[in-house]
């Protein structure tokens, strides 16, 4: 139907904890440029379901392909190697280094100059470190303490960390957590930018519906741990059984999103 | 037959002992998050207060008394202690805390010799429990079965104490989330008190019993705190049962070994922790650690290299260094020398524990090692002095290779007890295998060829050496390795998520690490012209670790200041009293306590006070801060 290649095919994942099924036979794909929401009540396994895509737990059952390449069971950096970035819902970044030699760590893994005991960090890759801050708004703050920025600017950062190695692919687990309402349409507008620009393929779990049915061009929901819908954020919204899921707790977007139309 | 039960029984009379004091040091880490290095010091002073109690009150009750009376009147003692110095700390991150209570141990083997004398003290035997009782040929003395009973008794009191009653119940609840009973309206300082005092009680209680077996002595402490840090390792943190299943583990295992491996018992005990550890990191019986946490109110400056004004100041002070043998005497020159191989030893141990995050108690051990190699390519192989100076350090290099690969898969204050354990095997392979290390006699007349012999010229030898080796350690500090390493100590998760392979890191760096203080241990062989096993001792580890601290851990200039203001204090204190322990253990918990960010650390912290108040707040900290909801 469509020529865009897929970056990401996610074959009957299963994972279960003694008697528990946290995820169960959840399969789906994604393609270049797309933006992806997981959504689901707390305990739907989204975040199993995340951890075993960035290799974090391994899956009982079911494969993982990015761009055709198996990383079932894959460690984290070696699921980095093949083009993924991420970040996570407590960012996490190097609080003892300045914003710019965070990018900088990133991209001398990237050149794989790890192991370079000899020459100077701080001339290595400035410009890309500070073409990529740049992107992300983050240019002026280059040259201060990364543990000093305020948290939505951590966010940004933590998003040109996982944009160094050029992903094709980038995992974004509750993008928008803990994050000031105005800041967070920021950051998933960015992000949505970077997305459509670069052909990267966006996958995040998120709480905020609001951001969800703003961003997102397709969603899939989670209910104890199997997939019980998927498709255009329309779809979705219509869809009888997310509606009784949600409701009481998720159901004001629909409302308000109404009333937006008509103002 | 028989010898082996009997065997087996004093192993377990001794496993008593051992449990009440590692069943102390649990509690008190289950709930305050501090391991008390200083529990073998209140186990040595119970036995102390018990030996004068018991010879001043005659008969039964005065023994048993006195005994009692002896652990009440050290848990008191702790009491105070927490209250003055804990209090302080208990938001200090771990390294501070084991150094502080280190300090205490340090003030605390004076104290006891000023007051008890340093010679050996042999107390009485219990009354009711002289005798021995006959089992088929072999004689158990009868207070190794009073033992054997009491750790079972001692074991149960404490279950009924923590499922029983409402104290217990707060203590287990603090234990898995202090934060949330703190929110419930618990009075945490009153809880930390009484769980520090119950926890100081058992250990002098335990000391306070070991009289009738053993003679008291001062250097009972260390030996208890090594044998109870690998008791508590091996049983889990936090868990009692698991101190008890492997006190009697322990206690086993030197009971036997000492009839199998009669040379390497010791070992024997430190290869099991070691394979427990690898299997399971946490313990037989304890669970999974929290991160640990970060330096809180210590400096977030991002590192940077010296500036070229820094830079001249430096070489104008390394000038004048080398100046030194133009007007020094020989003295002072060899002083200068044992700075300039401590300069060497700290900026190894800095470049672990601040630049890598991984704070080594056994750092000795490759300083050791590599001491050790200079005297078997020197003494024995009759090497010229450079190819010793050069090889001697890969006999460091190697055990650095071995044991970092083991330490390295575990972090935190896990990670301090493997490496300490690890510098303890290494030590008593040093001490014990007198075929081929001399043991205790050590390898004399380790000396260098003339053109290194006279102190002038080796002084000089020893200040390029260590020029050369602090240039080197800050260039691979700025390197892609460097910046490499210091994400792995920041963010082990982020380090991971950008294909940093963190162990591997991790590895590299203590093995650099192992190899530059194997370098320092080769120089201070030949400064002094023989090598003992001390020269891996746990005393040079704990020196290493306060010359990095005084320094300022978070700064990468602090272990060079650190080491040349300690050593020559060190040095200076020796000559000047004999109670150099207790001022050096004062200073320690002074600088934990007061002086946490070290000399450069606060020297900073003035000078880039005053460039704030000059070019006015910056933006980022007055404004834009957010709540997170």
């Amino acid at each position: 139907m469509s020529m865009v290649p897929t970056l990401l095919s996610v074959e009957g994942l299963t994972k279960s904890y003694g008697g528990v099924h946290a995820v169960r036979g959840v399969s789906f794909d994604l393609r270049a440029g797309e933006i992806l929401a997981l959504i689901g009540p707390n305990g739907a396994g989204k975040s199993t379901c995340f951890d075993m895509l960035n290799g974090q737990n391994i899956p009982d059952s079911g494969g993982i392909r990015v761009l055709g390449e198996e990383t079932t069971g894959r460690k984290p950096r070696v699921i980095w190697r093949m083009g993924v970035g991420r970040t996570f819902q407590i960012t996490a970044t190097f609080p003892t280094m300045t914003v710019r030699e965070n990018v900088q760590v990133a991209l001398v893994s990237y050149g794989r100059q790890l192991f370079n005991l000899w020459s100077s960090t701080a001339r290595y890759a400035r410009e890309e470190a500070g073409r990529l801050l740049d992107l992300v708004g983050m240019g002026a703050y280059a040259g201060r303490p990364c543990g000093e920025l305020a948290y939505g600017d951590l966010k940004r950062l933590e998003l040109a960390i996982a944009l160094a190695n050029q992903p094709r692919l980038l995992l974004m687990d509750e993008p928008t957590a803990g994050m000031a309402p105005r800041e967070r349409i920021e950051l998933m507008r960015l992000t949505a930018r970077i997305a459509r620009e670069q052909a990267i393929g966006v996958l995040f779990t998120e709480h905020d519906m609001d951001v969800v049915f703003e961003h997102a061009d397709r969603i899939l929901v989670l209910n104890r741990g199997t997939l019980i819908a998927e498709g255009s954020p329309e779809e979705v919204r219509g869809n009888a059984q997310v509606r009784a899921i949600y409701l009481g707790e998720g159901l004001v977007y629909d409302a308000r999103h109404r009333d937006g139309a008509h103002a | 037959m028989a010898f082996y039960v009997a065997q087996f029984l004093t192993g377990l009379a001794s496993a008593a002992s051992l449990f009440l004091v590692a069943s102390g040091l649990s509690i008190i880490f289950g709930v305050t998050r501090i391991v008390n290095f200083a529990h073998g010091a209140f186990y040595m002073l119970g036995a102390y207060a018990a030996f004068t109690l018991t010879e001043r009150f005659s008969g039964a009750l005065g023994f048993w008394g006195g005994i009692v009376a002896a652990a009440l009147i050290i848990a008191a003692v702790g009491v105070l202690v927490e209250m003055v110095l804990l209090r302080r700390i208990y938001h200090s991150p771990e390294l501070f805390q084991l150094l502080a209570t280190f300090g205490l141990t340090l003030m605390v083997e004076d104290v006891v010799v000023l007051i008890w004398g340093p010679d050996d003290l042999l107390g009485r035997r219990a009354p009711g429990f002289k005798g021995a009782v006959d089992f088929f040929g072999q004689s158990i003395p009868s207070y190794d079965l009073f033992l054997i009973v009491l750790g079972p008794v001692v074991l149960g009191v404490l279950w009924l104490l923590f499922q029983r009653t409402r104290w217990g119940i707060l203590v287990r609840a603090a234990t898995q989330d202090r934060d949330m009973v703190a929110a419930l309206g618990v009075n945490q300082k009153w809880l930390f008190t009484s769980v520090f005092a119950l926890g100081v009680f058992l250990a002098a209680l335990g000391g306070a019993l070991q009289i009738p077996r053993d003679a008291v002595n001062h250097a009972m402490d260390l030996r208890v705190i090594v044998e109870v840090f690998v008791v508590v390792v091996i049983g889990g943190l936090g868990s009692i049962i698991g101190a008890f299943v492997a006190a009697v583990l322990v206690s086993e295992l030197n009971a036997f070994g000492i009839l199998i491996f009669p040379k390497i018992s010791i070992i024997l005990v430190f290869l099991v922790m070691a394979v427990v550890l690898i299997v399971r990191p946490w313990g037989l019986f304890g669970r999974p650690e929290a991160p640990a946490r970060r330096t809180p109110g210590l400096t977030v400056n991002p590192w940077r290299p010296l500036t070229t004004n820094e830079r001249l100041v430096a070489l104008a002070a390394l000038a004048v260094a080398a100046a030194l043998p133009l007007v020094a005497g020989n003295y002072v020159l060899t002083v200068g020398s044992e700075i300039a191989v401590f300069v060497i030893f700290a900026v190894s141990l800095h470049f672990l524990m601040s630049v890598g995050g991984l704070a080594s108690f056994g750092h000795a051990a490759y300083f050791g090692l590599g001491a050790y190699g200079v005297a078997f390519l020197a003494k024995l192989a009759g090497l010229p002095t450079i190819v010793s100076l050069l090889l001697g350090p890969m006999l460091g290099l190697l055990g650095a290779a071995v044991f970092g690969f083991f330490a390295v898969q575990l972090s935190g204050v896990y990670f301090a007890m493997l490496t300490l354990a690890f510098a303890q095997i290494v030590w008593s392979i040093a001490f014990q295998w007198v075929s081929v290390t001399g043991g205790d006699n050590g390898i004399l007349g380790v000396w260098p060829d003339k053109w290194a012999a006279t102190p002038s010229h080796f002084y000089w030898l020893s200040l390029g050496v260590a020029a050369l080796v602090v240039v080197i350690l800050r260039v691979i500090v700025f390197s892609p390795f460097g910046f490499g390493l210091r994400a792995t100590r920041d963010s082990p998760l982020r380090s991971e998520a950008i294909g940093i392979n963190v162990k591997r890191i991790q590895w590299t760096a203590f093995v650099i690490a192992g190899t530059v203080a194997g370098l320092a241990g080769a120089l201070f062989a030949y400064l002094k012209g023989s090598v003992f096993p001390d020269n891996m001792g746990i005393s040079l580890s704990v020196d290493a670790l306060v010359m990095v601290l005084l320094g300022g851990v978070e700064t990468v200039s602090g272990p060079v200041i650190g080491a040349i203001v300690y050593k020559a204090l060190n040095i200076w204190l020796v000559s000047q009293t004999d109670l150099s322990k207790l001022v050096l253990g004062a200073f320690v918990v002074l600088i934990v306590v007061a002086f946490p960010k070290g000399i450069v650390g606060t020297l900073e912290a003035i000078m880039q006070r005053g460039r704030k108040s000059a070019s006015s707040a910056s933006p980022l900290l007055t404004s834009r801060i957010e709540t997170a909801e």
